[in-house]
């Protein structure tokens, strides 16, 4: 299972600052074995966000979210309910908030850190997507993931090696900066890229060695 | 004055200033260091020592740094957050500056898979962005990166790189300004053959103002040889060479090539200080340091500027 753990309100409510309508959907998968993206808990979200003075355009709850083409269909049927909302609120695993925001032209927040992937990559199979880093950074990245995707896992990017949209590692590998930096352009919200985001907290990540936390 | 900087004086005094870079040997000969720093004293201001460039083993930075300050020159230490956490990036970032060298060039580094240890693990702990930001609130807020206070600062003058050639484009002057943000003192370009983009990104930087917060030192690079030219252009990610570039080193006779490569490098000098908003060269002839002072001459830039040290 895909362990995940829900973000601090206060940090939620950061990411919606400048947002008074947003669409909340959870996970029927790992995120509800985790109690952190089930029914429950969107209904806790949803009531927790409506105190806060958000307004909450509709939730929906979405079998797999890791599986794209099931978020893509689900999400149809609420089209108008996510089209008058300025934002999407996720409550899964960094897959799920990628696969979401592949399917909809709209910041889609991350509800949840990834603390660990138990070993399994969800339904999405292709390509790393996920490197369970802990501390989840899709929110200020357009939901493309630079700690999988960047080769420099850079959080400022991109670095003076990127090319034509590719990777100076290897003409194989798209820069993910340049896909972030098309994807906020295309949302109009370049501006999350205009200030300096801090280094990191790697001591939640797995990577900093797995029997140091977990 | 943040530093002792002879560089920091010089570009704050309103020269025009000249910097040079030096390459440390894959090994442990000083010598190297020494032979090199013969052709760069007294022609250029201050001199960078790369750290590891394009990812081969050498002799560190600060270490090569110091032989040079022997010598007579100014060190900028290169540091790339290739190798090193944030731990150690303060422990030499300290070390330095308590060694007496004034200026850190802050960098993100070329990926371990060019190097000569492919197999390495890349360390990225901190982003270049991130390394200026620290090692300014070392030096202005006398506190580590975890908030801890020290009592003596490092007294750096603090540089960052910048690529106008790198994609996406549009998106370079909103990272530089993020770096000018973040507390980088001046920026030394990537390698400039294309002047007229050049040109349309100081543009760009001047609309935002950063040419009146930041220095600018224009990066140049003499070519010596039409081959080298054609792997620039072809092999290494962001660089950007015109054919016309190639076109004028293929105009003369093969054995005329270094010199007419040299020639074109001061042309292109020429061009870049008639650019609103550069303040000085960064001039990198890598393996080639004994041209340096016939460049600096043939570009009028000599003598260089005095200024007092403590």
């Amino acid at each position: 299972m895909l362990t995940t753990e829900q973000k601090p309100l206060e940090q939620l409510l950061e990411y919606l600052d400048r947002e008074k309508s947003v669409f909340l959907i959870g996970c029927r998968g790992c995120a509800e074995g985790c109690h952190t993206g089930g029914e429950q808990e969107v209904l806790d979200m949803k009531q927790r966000l409506e105190e806060a003075g958000k307004t909450i355009t509709g939730t929906s709850l979405i079998d797999f979210m890791c599986n794209e083409s099931l978020v893509r269909m689900t999400l149809q049927a609420h089209e108008d309910a996510i089209l008058s909302a300025e934002s999407l609120l996720a409550l899964c695993c960094g897959i799920g908030v990628q696969a979401t925001s592949s399917v909809v032209d709209k910041i889609v927040h991350p509800g949840c850190n990834t603390v660990s992937m138990g070993g399994r990559h969800g339904e999405w199979r292709e390509g790393e997507r996920c490197m369970e880093c802990g501390d989840c950074v899709l929110e200020f990245t357009g939901g493309i993931c630079p700690i999988a995707r960047c080769s420099k896992m850079l959080l400022n990017g991109p670095c003076g090696g990127s090319s034509d949209g590719k990777c100076e590692v290897s003409p194989d590998v798209p820069c993910a900066w340049q896909l972030i930096i098309e994807r906020l352009t295309k949302l109009g919200r370049l501006d999350k890229l205009e200030r300096i985001v801090a280094p990191k907290d790697w001591s939640v990540s797995l990577m900093s060695g797995a029997a140091s936390k977990r | 004055m943040k530093s002792n900087s002879k560089l920091e004086k010089i570009l704050e005094g309103g020269h025009f200033a000249i910097t040079g870079e030096l390459g440390p040997p894959a090994s442990a000969n000083p010598e190297v260091i020494r032979k090199k720093a013969k052709y760069l004293r007294g022609n250029v201001d201050a001199v960078n020592v790369t750290d590891g460039q394009t990812a081969v083993a050498r002799m560190a930075s600060w270490a090569a740094c110091l032989l040079g300050k022997e010598e007579g020159l100014e060190p900028t230490v290169q540091m790339t957050c290739r190798d090193r956490n944030r731990i150690a990036l303060q422990m030499d970032v300290l070390g330095i500056a308590a060694l007496g060298i004034n200026n850190l060039l802050c960098l993100t580094g070329d990926h371990q898979v060019f190097g000569n240890h492919p197999t390495a693990k890349g360390v990225y702990d901190l982003d270049s962005i991130q390394l200026i930001k620290m090692v300014k609130d070392m030096r202005d807020e006398k506190k580590f990166q975890c908030g801890d206070d020290m009592d003596v600062e490092p007294r750096l003058f603090i540089g960052a790189a910048a690529n106008p050639f790198a994609d996406p484009f549009e998106f370079r002057v909103v990272r530089l300004a993020n770096k000018v943000a973040a507390g980088a003192d001046f920026i030394q370009t990537q390698i400039i053959y294309n002047v007229e983009k050049f040109a349309q990104w100081m543009e760009a930087v001047r609309d935002r103002g950063l040419d009146k917060k930041v220095k600018i030192l224009a990066g140049v690079a003499p070519i010596k040889s039409v081959g080298a030219a054609r792997y620039m252009q072809t092999k290494v990610p962001g660089m950007d060479v015109p054919e016309a570039v190639i076109e004028r080193l293929k105009g003369v006779p093969k054995e005329d090539v270094p010199k007419e490569g040299v020639r074109q490098c001061v042309d292109i000098m020429n061009q870049l200080r008639e650019i609103k908003g550069v303040a000085g060269i960064h001039l990198m002839a890598i393996e080639w340091e004994e041209v340096v002072p016939e460049i600096v001459e043939q570009a009028g830039l000599l003598p260089r500027p005095q200024v007092y040290q403590a």
